[in-house]
């Protein structure tokens, strides 16, 4: 039975999760193999309402766990064809074993992870430990800051990870509930131009072409294993960069948005910026107005791609800038942030550097208020003004109690 | 259309297309090559295979080598069932789109396992497996023992085995609880087809093998895997134990239709005391001390009430 197209209005009002769906009804995925969790669910829920109603014509299997969710996505791709997922959390904390050897057998498959906490204690909202805890684990990470990218950016992923001088899997990030359940209008792709962007998947080493039988998922000691790996880190480094911008500059020929490694927001002439990810972004890009009519030249960074590190792009981003708030959504647990990490070791080498110091925000779905960001900048002016970092290079902002700042 | 071999003889058997090189590191007298090659000669049709984490994926796979001629697959420990169904699953969805680039084949998708990646940590996966009914066969290399890494203890390991982890000592006989019924499990999943096999009943096996193959949906084998490292026998003795082990009716043979109509294939003329089959083995060498002589009578009990159990299940029908 044929599958039938679904008519799209050119604005739909569609949340992060239900954006994500639609995106993976359009790429026309052959194998979906997932299993529910929140803020995520509505991402499968989605799709398995699709697959009901006769608009996928692919195969969509719930198993009985997130390990075995990527399991099967690993073996449905190996077998050759379009494979996607969608997580968040204590699933992804499952499923993290099987993510590094989707990546070391370099298959291609697009894993929606919908950042929420790590417990415990255990809870159900919005922050980046997640994201965070697979950031080294071979995949390609995109971060959406709102449904709109969302779905955008599934299309894009699939377009970098099936490259067949790329197949890596990649990750679509996007903030629990901030993103996931609120609606917004999505500017559509019909499903002819959606699924013509992608175009249909071209397989290699694929395990049904039994003319050309292959071993997956080999053994490795000391003589290989140390190539393999470094072969991964040098596509990662060399390759996945430039087919990104290669992609983003096709999807913008298509539809006119334009994604970069590293987005920026009144940037050009910015002698303060703040540097965070996801829906932060947005709350961020107001404020830094507000701050222009007060006589702060701010601006904001926002990561787009997290892996490969766009380490060049935050050089020259940065360069010229003169303070610069790093925020990291997640607890770091005894270190400096991640993210304010990434920053200043690719800032350490720069010609110029900012001053930098880093901010832990918004754990478990705390909100991160205007007024948290007016004060930030208020202090990277300060800093500006006195030449150096005046404060602890990290402080907790937005938690109850005495303050909280060290290094 | 799906192609069954035709097989006469062992020779012929034995001889028959190798997708499964001999070429591998497993050990010397090791069950599980013999099981492999007997699973996989008993088709003529395309096979995707995986295995999970255990002795024959490390010694059939060691880059940039393999022992497989056909599609293969490993990923982790516990998941080869599921890698296995992923790849089943792919196969349904480009049949359906028309993409398969050999639309006239009929493959048949098989995952192995040992009993330390079946009966434990591979459990979930292969339930779910099991219980989604993929058009798939599982197949545990039950050697009892987690042989690939030094010969741990497992839920398959049975009363009264020496494992590393539950070594016999001055005050221990060794392993105290009993071999999970990993065949009663599969069974309740109420799957098409499960049965029990031995290497040296090998037509009966590859018959098994055949139906498990002609089956629509998911089919379970817990194959018995004498393992001459951790069972502690002399390498050419292998099917001198698999003997021992199907005709003292410790491994009974026989089969589960759709979880309810139990079938035993196997009826030894001559049964042979369990003691003989305990006797072979190093693992159980301290049993014959006086002081943990009362185990093994109840080895023999425990064995003539499954076996009592097992023709109950048969003549009842249900």
């Amino acid at each position: 039975m044929a599958f039938d197209k679904m008519k799209l209005r050119d604005i739909e009002v569609w949340d992060g999760n239900f954006a994500a769906a639609q995106a993976l009804r359009q790429c026309q995925v052959d194998v979906v193999s997932a299993y529910p969790i929140t803020p995520s669910t509505a991402i499968v829920e989605g799709y398995a309402k699709f697959k009901s109603d006769n608009f996928v014509e692919g195969e969509f299997i719930m198993v009985e766990s997130e390990h075995a969710a990527m399991s099967g996505c690993i073996g449905a791709a190996a077998a050759g064809g379009r494979v996607a997922t969608a997580t968040s959390s204590q699933g992804l904390a499952l499923m993290s074993e099987t993510l590094y050897q989707a990546s070391g057998m370099r298959l291609p498959i697009v894993l929606n992870l919908v950042n929420r906490a790590l417990a415990s204690p255990l809870n159900v909202n919005g922050d980046h430990s997640d994201m965070y805890m697979v950031r080294d684990s071979g995949w390609i990470q995109f971060d959406a800051f709102n449904p709109q990218e969302a779905y955008d950016l599934n299309f894009i992923a699939f377009k970098v990870s099936e490259d067949h001088d790329i197949r890596l899997p990649a990750i679509v990030n996007q903030d629990g509930f901030m993103t996931s359940h609120t609606a917004q209008g999505v500017a559509t792709m019909d499903d002819d131009t959606a699924f013509g962007f992608v175009g249909t998947y071209k397989p290699m080493n694929d395990m049904l072409d039994f003319e050309h039988p292959v071993t997956h998922g080999v053994q490795t000691e000391e003589d290989w294993h140390f190539e393999h790996k470094a072969r991964q880190h040098n596509d990662l480094m060399t390759k996945a960069g430039p087919k990104i911008d290669e992609v983003f500059a096709d999807f913008k020929k298509l539809t006119g948005r334009k994604y970069s490694q590293v987005e920026t927001y009144d940037m050009e002439d910015a002698d303060v910026a703040v540097f965070c990810l996801g829906t932060s972004v947005e709350t961020a890009r107001e404020v830094a107005k507000e701050m222009r009519t007060r006589g702060i030249k701010a601006g904001v960074v926002g990561l787009r791609v997290i892996r490969p590190f766009p380490f060049a792009q935050v050089q020259a981003t940065l360069k010229d800038v003169k303070a610069v708030a790093v925020l990291d959504r997640s607890s770091p647990n005894g270190a400096a942030g991640a993210m304010f990490n990434e920053v200043t070791t690719a800032m350490y080498s720069a010609e110029n550097s900012p001053l930098i110091s880093g901010y832990i925000y918004g754990l478990g779905g705390r909100d991160l208020t205007k007024v948290h960001l007016v004060d930030l900048y208020n202090e990277l002016d300060t800093n500006v003004k006195a030449g150096k970092v005046t404060t602890p290079l990290q402080q907790f902002i937005g938690v109850r109690g005495p303050k909280l700042a060290y290094l | 259309m799906s192609e069954m071999k035709k097989i006469k003889n062992l020779k012929e058997f034995s001889t028959s297309a190798d997708r499964f090189e001999g070429a591998n590191l497993l050990c010397p007298g090791c069950a599980h090559s013999i099981i492999v090659r007997e699973v996989l000669n008993a088709t003529n049709d395309d096979l995707v295979l995986a295995a999970s984490t255990g002795c024959l994926e490390v010694c059939t796979a060691v880059y940039p080598y393999t022992s497989w001629d056909a599609s293969w697959i490993h990923i982790g420990f516990e998941n080869g069932s599921t890698a296995v169904a992923g790849a089943e699953t792919m196969y349904k969805a480009l049949k359906t789109k028309g993409r398969l680039k050999q639309p006239d084949r009929t493959p048949k998708f098989v995952a192995f396992g040992g009993d330390g990646a079946s009966y434990d940590i591979g459990f979930q996966w292969i339930s779910g497996c099991m219980e989604r009914n993929h058009d798939m066969m599982y197949v545990v290399l039950d050697n009892e023992v987690y042989a690939n890494t030094g010969g741990q203890r497992s839920s398959s390991t049975p009363i009264g085995s020496s494992a590393t982890t539950t070594p016999a000592g001055s005050i221990s006989y060794g392993e105290k609880i009993n071999k999970k019924d990993m065949m009663g499990i599969m069974g309740a999943h109420h799957i098409p087809y499960a049965a029990q096999v031995a290497p040296n009943k090998w037509k009966d096996m590859v018959k098994k093998i055949q139906k498990g193959f002609a089956t629509e949906g998911a089919v379970f084998i817990n194959a018995v895997s004498p393992c001459t490292t951790e069972w502690k026998f002399d390498p050419k003795d292998t099917m001198h134990i698999a003997d021992l082990a199907t005709d003292t009716l410790v491994f009974p043979l026989y089969e589960i239709i759709d979880g309810r109509q139990y079938n035993i294939t196997y009826r030894p003329k001559n049964v042979v005391p369990v003691e003989e089959y305990l006797a072979a083995q190093g693992r159980f060498k301290h049993l014959f001390k006086d002081q943990y002589k009362y185990l093994i009578k109840e080895w023999q009990e425990r064995v003539d009430e499954n076996w009592a159990y097992l023709q109950r299940r048969e003549e009842a029908k249900v």
